[in-house]
């Protein structure tokens, strides 16, 4: 009886021991990133690992706020790139960024359709009409926040359908062709492909959503933490951007 | 006092070990929510107008879709229980689905069959219906997720209640429809009324199914669990407090199934 009870413990704890050992041969450099970055910075990271031997790049993508949440609590983490300036603000309030931040990226907004698009939009003031079911991001989110700010530079009022939590979820009602319209990033439009079609519209170039990247003051690996920085910052970094549909920060 | 009590039932002493450390594991998270209640606040942050209109839309979607659970299931269970035919034990699997699916995939399921380009969503919009964003569709995903919860409470209860006075009463001249009423149902009924329970308190924590499903809009869609997801981003202290409404009312729930239950014994 004993026995059964101690291997049972042994099971327990076993994954929580590898978890702890794992790090004897190598180094990890922990980088947390905004969701929106997940292709792009997939793709640097392979290419930080192939300058790197031995360096294993481990990335952790959410909503910039929930990783904002995450470091505050702790979380082991060497680099924060966050989809925009207020969740990098948190950081920098609660003193855990080793020097500066650096924008290294930006995003507008633009109106997404199902392919055909049914409902005939061709620019932001079409989004108003009451035969059009738009879906936006609320705006607790920087998609959301975003809108809000084009709906008042414009004095044009929306009344979405449904209001969600993140891009994706905008996406995922106009790929499924439940919604007419949406509005999301540039970038998005262009991961999707084939699946929606992107409608550019003149007011979003007022509403510019910054990226800025930083190494946290928690890092143990510093200076391999700033060498991920600068090739998000140097010409590889900013080529992969570029073709994912970010444009350069000012 | 524990010990004492359970000796005569000749449980092995260590395995209140692992049970004590399974109630702490459940127990603890509750009591760190609790505990980042920012209590001052409390009564103005679960009384907002959006935290208002969420539990409303909640409250009253979740008594919807248990209606429909009890109208589509009792007649599900009692087919499933009293009935033997080819592919029973497959159609009680498939029925029992959702209950391990992850809700997310019961949202896209119900999106591909009543979503304006799903299986039914062209006949649908034919007859001038439209689901998609409207509060049918978070009853649809409340229904779909919490129905196997009433179907296998229910099923159980037939199981264990048998046959003998339905035999009896049909012996006696009863038919079909009377024995169903008169005989089936009230020796079941705890059985029912906890499956009810259950399915409304699996209802109102349904999250993953509705928001790919239905959307989220103040007062048309946005449900407790999918505001407290929304505010968690911005307003920790709301999405806190609302997190605890609904635990109390969870546990207030599942409370009332349990007793229910234990009259039947």
């Amino acid at each position: 009886m004993r026995r059964t009870a101690l291997l049972a413990a042994a099971f327990l704890l076993a994954p929580a021991l590898a978890a702890c050992g794992g790090d004897d041969e190598g180094t990890t450099l922990n980088v947390y990133a905004a969701a929106s970055l997940t292709a792009t910075f997939e793709e640097v990271a392979e290419v930080f690992e192939q300058e790197h031997d031995g360096v294993d790049v481990e990335l952790n993508f959410s909503g910039s706020s929930d990783l904002v949440t995450a470091i505050q609590e702790g979380a082991d983490a060497d680099v924060f790139a966050s989809a925009d300036l207020p969740n990098m603000d948190k950081i920098t309030t609660d003193g855990l960024e080793a020097g500066d931040p650096v924008d290294f990226a930006t995003n507008t907004l633009q109106i997404v359709v199902p392919p055909g698009n049914p409902a005939g939009v061709t620019g932001f003031a079409d989004l108003a009409g009451a035969d059009v079911k738009l879906v936006v991001c609320a705006p607790e989110v920087p998609c959301g926040a975003a809108t809000q700010k084009v709906s008042e530079n414009t004095g044009i009022t929306l009344s979405p359908v449904s209001e969600e939590q993140s891009v994706t979820d905008v996406l995922g009602k106009v790929t499924s062709g439940e919604a007419d319209a949406g509005l999301v990033y540039v970038t998005d439009v262009i991961a999707a492909g084939e699946a929606v079609e992107g409608i550019e519209f003149p007011e979003a170039a007022e509403v510019v959503n910054t990226y800025p990247i930083v190494v946290l003051a928690d890092s143990e690996e510093g200076d391999l933490a700033q060498e991920f920085v600068d090739l998000v910052l140097g010409e590889a970094g900013q080529g992969v951007l570029g073709d994912a549909g970010f444009a350069p920060a000012p | 006092m524990v010990t004492a009590r359970a000796r005569p039932t000749g449980l092995p002493g260590w395995v209140f070990v692992p049970a004590a450390l399974g109630a702490v594991f459940v127990l603890l998270p509750l009591v760190a929510i609790v505990a980042r209640v920012d209590w001052a606040n409390f009564v103005p942050l679960i009384t907002s107008d959006s935290s208002r209109a969420a539990l409303w839309l909640s409250l009253r979607t979740s008594a919807v879709s248990t209606v429909l659970c009890v109208l589509l299931g009792v007649p599900m269970a009692v087919v499933l229980a009293r009935t033997e035919f080819r592919g029973q034990g497959v159609l009680r699997s498939l029925v029992l689905l959702p209950l391990v699916l992850p809700p997310v995939v019961g949202g896209l399921a119900l999106l591909y069959t009543f979503g304006r380009r799903g299986l039914l969503g062209e006949t649908f919009s034919a007859w001038g219906i439209e689901i998609a964003f409207s509060s049918t569709a978070v009853v649809m995903a409340q229904t779909f997720v919490s129905m196997p919860f009433l179907v296998v409470s229910l099923e159980g209860a037939l199981r264990t209640a048998g046959q003998r006075y339905e035999v009896v009463a049909a012996t006696l001249g009863a038919g079909p429809s009377t024995v169903f009423r008169r005989v089936t149902l009230p020796l079941v009924l705890p059985g029912l009324l906890s499956g009810a329970v259950l399915a409304f308190a699996r209802a109102l924590g349904e999250f993953g199914a509705t928001v790919t499903f239905a959307g989220s809009l103040q007062g048309t869609t946005q449900t407790l669990p999918s505001l407290i997801y929304q505010e968690r981003v911005t307003d920790p202290d709301a999405a806190v407090a609302l997190a605890l409404v609904l635990v109390v009312v969870a546990v207030v729930v599942i409370g009332l199934a349990r007793q229910g239950r234990g009259s039947t014994r």
